[in-house]
């Protein structure tokens, strides 16, 4: 973009920086090391240690029949398993779609757009929550749906698109930079040597936005199978039908089933863990794409 | 990879398709009691009790379900289309509130269709105090001396919530009081509440678990959970009188016609009323109302119960006079400062 004007700029900014932090007293660098780790340690290693041996508590046996053994339990489980794709997988055709239009075109209202795609990231779980009772309850302007049969709110359909409403931003967000990084170029020529669009999409965009597009996924899907709020007020708290992971961790909590709750929870926090180290192995393919692809294109263009 | 990871998750939502359209079909076998916090223990043992008698006798194997929540809060999912064959709630007013609010789901005059007014446990409010009594609390006055901080849930959406308000309302008036003296009472005591949580069972966690407060203003079964599962920790303190909770049930019309299930309903809730139903509601600490076995149970300790009526015209008139939008309790209540 415009490196020549911020060039002379960026020298002052970055060696200012790094020359006074090797100037700093070693007892302040030091100091606010372990300040750092420390923090970490009390506020994230901890309670994470915590859940597992709480988990444990009652011996592995108890463990496993808590996680495998229990109805509702288990029910919970293969929901998480459902609601957190359903939800991924909609915000992954909508992220690409979106993505795609604020990145490869200019149009009125296109601020506008970027703006309301952050917006559920800014509105409350619960009152998402409650904007799908107000529309699809008995009682809410799409009464006609549950008036034949066809619940949403209290069923999963309701979970889905609760879910889907708070993980809303994660793909086209991630997404919209890697494309605008990335530019037209490859696509265009494409196009040019006869490609059709669907072709054009398959071997060159996909290709070029997958590492970012699979980072998108990963957040959103780690967000949607630990979302509790929008979850427990379309929920109905139906036991065995409409209990997520997060809900069900949350009622055995309270029937004072603790080491039960941490099982599920350990489970919560394993796919947590999981989708962590997924997540650093792809951050760094993001970063690769987004730093290498615009030079040569710069150059190219200048 | 692009490919596979589409390929992937189209998979997965093809399946996942197919299970919900296979969970989707309902046979009239399954039934849905949606009740208020702490009804989870009792309610467990009656599902397993009644569907073994019920195969037993019928040959028709059920599958009960429940949903367990803040009584104001289960009633506004039921009319808002949560379908619910049953409903046993807090109080009758939240029942009542899904015969006036939601779309022909209740049959108007519900209460006359089982025995005791479709009353077959009462309950009522009580004190749960730390191993001890340390702050020395005996009745209702001692809540507001010295630096007593009590748990109690929000009146708004939980039936233990407006039980407690009640009953604290009712102690002044029935000792001779007026009601200015009442608001007086209640304004001072709500001050003394850290937090307001929204069910019954969110309070025992605040007050049990985390420790929080000198007095927990607890259903009265409730209160004996609590004393049998942190075993050791709390005792139970009866006050001098307290309010007589009704937690009336219902099977809902509108959904049981639907489904085809009002046979099964009817009998679900005809069992409570039997010797079997009535001795596991006394083990789970609720009254029954079979006079014989509420006799039996020793845990229920003799206390002076005052209707709704000495307070109110009835549930609906109490609930409109002190919890609705700009009631007593929006007049006198003001959240803690710094909270």
């Amino acid at each position: 973009m415009s490196i020549k004007t911020q060039g002379p700029v960026k020298i002052d900014l970055a060696a200012s920086p790094a020359r006074r932090g090797h100037e700093d007293p070693l007892l302040v660098r030091w100091g606010l090391t372990l300040a750092a780790f420390g923090i970490v340690g009390v506020f994230i290693i901890i309670p994470l240690v915590h859940v597992f041996t709480e988990a444990f508590v009652g011996g592995v046996e108890r463990y496993y029949n808590a996680l495998f053994n229990d109805r509702d339990t288990f029910a919970a489980i293969k929901l998480t398993l459902i609601v957190a794709p359903g939800a991924v997988i909609a915000n992954t055709v909508f992220g690409i779609a979106a993505a795609w239009t604020i990145a490869r075109f200019r149009f009125p209202g296109r601020t506008l757009l970027v703006t309301l795609i952050d917006l559920p990231f800014s509105v409350s779980p619960v009152a998402a929550g409650l904007m799908f009772v107000l529309i699809f309850g008995a009682k809410g302007y799409l009464s006609w749906l549950p008036d034949n049969d066809f619940d949403v709110i209290n069923n999963w359909p309701g979970l889905i698109l609760a879910t889907a409403f708070v993980t809303f931003p994660f793909v086209a967000r991630e997404l919209i930079p890697v494309m605008e990084a990335i530019g037209s170029d490859e696509e265009l020529a494409a196009l040019s040597l006869g490609a059709s669009a669907r072709q054009m999409f398959a071997r060159i965009t996909l290709p070029n936005i997958k590492w970012g597009l699979l980072y998108g996924v990963i957040l959103c899907n780690a967000r949607a199978m630990g979302e509790f709020g929008a979850v427990y007020v379309v929920s109905g708290r139906y036991r065995g039908k409409t209990l997520t992971i997060p809900l069900r961790v949350e009622t055995l909590f309270q029937e004072n089933q603790i080491p039960e709750s941490f099982a599920l929870a350990s489970l919560l926090t394993f796919l947590a863990l999981i989708t962590l180290v997924v997540k650093a192995g792809l951050e760094r393919k993001v970063q690769a794409v987004t730093a290498s692809t615009p030079p040569p294109e710069g150059k190219e263009k200048a | 990879m692009a490919k596979y990871l589409f390929l992937s998750l189209a998979t997965v939502a093809a399946l996942a398709t197919l299970t919900l359209t296979g969970c989707g079909k309902k046979s009239g076998n399954e039934i849905l009691n949606v009740s208020y916090d702490p009804t989870r223990e009792l309610y467990k043992e009656i599902n397993e009790k009644f569907a073994a008698k019920y195969e037993k006798e019928k040959g028709v194997k059920l599958e009960i379900n429940v949903s367990h929540g803040a009584s104001g809060s289960q009633a506004r999912s039921v009319i808002d289309g949560l379908k619910a064959d049953i409903v046993t709630l807090a109080l009758p007013s939240d029942t009542d509130s899904i015969r006036l609010k939601g779309n022909d789901l209740l049959a108007e005059g519900w209460e006359k269709r089982l025995p005791n007014d479709s009353l077959p446990y009462h309950s009522t409010i009580v004190f749960v105090v730390r191993k001890g009594n340390p702050k020395n609390i005996k009745d209702w006055d001692d809540l507001v001396k010295g630096d007593v901080k009590i748990i109690t849930p929000n009146p708004k959406t939980s039936g233990n919530g407006k039980l407690s308000f009640l009953a604290a309302w009712g102690y002044v008036i029935t000792n001779g009081k007026s009601e200015d003296e009442a608001k007086a009472f209640v304004k001072d005591l709500y001050e003394r509440v850290p937090v307001l949580d929204t069910g019954a069972r969110g309070s025992t966690v605040s007050f049990a678990k985390n420790e929080i407060g000198d007095v927990h203003l607890s259903w009265e079964n409730e209160a004996y959970y609590q004393v049998k599962e942190f075993e050791g920790k709390q005792e139970v303190v009866y006050p001098s009188t307290s309010i007589m909770a009704e937690p009336k049930v219902a099977w809902v019309d509108k959904v049981v016609e639907k489904k085809g299930t009002k046979e099964i309903a009817e009998a679900y809730l005809r069992y409570l009323y039997t010797d079997e139903g009535q001795e596991i509601i006394a083990k789970n600490f609720y009254r029954p109302y079979n006079e014989a076995i509420l006799k039996k149970a020793e845990w229920a300790k003799p206390i002076k119960l005052f209707k709704i009526t000495a307070i109110a015209q009835g549930w609906d008139d109490a609930s409109k006079k002190f919890f609705a939008e700009g009631g007593v309790f929006d007049q006198i209540y003001q959240k803690p400062a710094g909270k």
